[in-house]
């Protein structure tokens, strides 16, 4: 059967690190990915070096930087649902949660991928686990897609154990070094990278392998 | 009196204060002196004061530091890094943010009269 995964994320780059190089394997063995990124990051601090964006065109430069981050992996639907960045844990959790019930409903998703909620740093990044958690929590348990988690809270494999899913997306280091350049507001490529392509072996062992947290409900 | 948050008590006033018309102050700073004691320091402040605003849904997150977000109509009112209330004041929400050596850092402050 033909994979269908939702990802949903706060914030564009969320994807880049992290889950890139596994998206764009799974789209090459036929998955077909949605991709929900839920603000369009505008309360970043970076503004490119030497600063190129402004809080008036800083939403529009991310979303640019976002649909060119997908095109690299591969990703065939994107949707930006239009929160505000920094606000996912004060608003409405009726609102969130119909948002993320909708898309389960229209996707069907066989794989849901978020970040492990309390173990991901960033209180959007936190809020975000949740609301998926609590969304795929309510749905019958037989109809329950196995949710993937990203966590790197300090001590976090202390309360959560080692992650239980691994990828090894070597082959796919040209796609993930793309995303990654592609939110060029965000990080300074030539300083993560430096001028190595995806062949360098320091690269390949440093990003070459993306962790996951099955979801474990009651 | 000057009290550490307590969330509960910060989300009643949060939930009386929403869906009507109050007065902000909000603020931040990182003290004139910033630049001065540390050259690498960036010295910034910035305040607005009796601006009236509505909010639908107000809370407090976090394990302290604080954070507040209220819901407007057509934007967001945002604060980190609270620390401090107003116990004695009830009518009101004054909250702060204090520093290691107490200075004040951050503050956010709403009542149903002009400050
Ligand atoms: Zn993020």
């Amino acid at each position: 059967m033909e994979q269908r995964i939702l990802v949903v994320l706060p914030h564009p780059d969320d994807e880049a690190f992290g889950l890139s190089g596994t998206l764009a394997q799974l789209i090459d063995q036929g998955a077909y990915v949605t991709y929900a990124c839920l603000t369009l990051g505008e309360m970043a601090r970076n503004m490119g070096t030497p600063p190129f964006a402004s809080r008036v065109t800083l939403p529009q430069i991310r979303r640019k930087e976002l649909e060119e981050s997908c095109a690299a992996i591969g990703i065939q639907d994107l949707r930006m649902l239009g929160f505000h960045d920094k606000t996912i844990e004060f608003e409405d959790k009726v609102l969130l949660d119909e948002h993320i019930n909708a898309l389960i409903e229209e996707v069907r998703p066989t794989l849901v991928v978020t970040f492990y909620p309390g173990y991901s740093v960033h209180p959007d990044h936190d809020a975000t686990g949740e609301a998926v958690v609590r969304t795929v929590g309510r749905l019958p348990k037989a109809e329950r897609p196995p949710v993937y988690c990203m966590a790197f809270s300090r001590n976090h494999e202390q309360a959560i154990g080692k992650p239980d899913i691994s990828f090894d997306v070597r082959n796919y280091l040209k796609n993930k070094m793309d995303s990654i350049k592609a939110h060029r507001s965000q990080f300074q490529a030539g300083e993560i990278l430096g001028d190595k392509d995806h062949t360098d072996t320091e690269l390949l062992e440093r990003f070459g392998t993306e962790r996951f947290w099955t979801y474990k409900f009651d | 009196m000057i009290q550490p948050i307590q969330p509960a008590e910060i989300q009643r006033r949060l939930d009386s204060l929403k869906d009507q018309d109050v007065y902000i102050h909000l603020e931040m700073t990182t003290g004139a002196y910033a630049a001065h004691m540390d050259a690498s320091k960036h010295p910034a402040a910035t305040f607005i004061t009796n601006a009236v605003i509505q909010y639908s849904h107000g809370s407090i997150s976090g394990n302290g530091p604080f954070r507040v977000g209220l819901k407007m109509n057509h934007g967001w009112v945002y604060s980190e890094g609270l620390t401090h209330y107003v116990e004695s004041e009830p009518e009101r929400l004054i909250l702060a943010g204090h520093d290691q050596q107490g200075k004040l850092v951050v503050s956010l402050q709403l009542s149903r009269e002009p400050f």
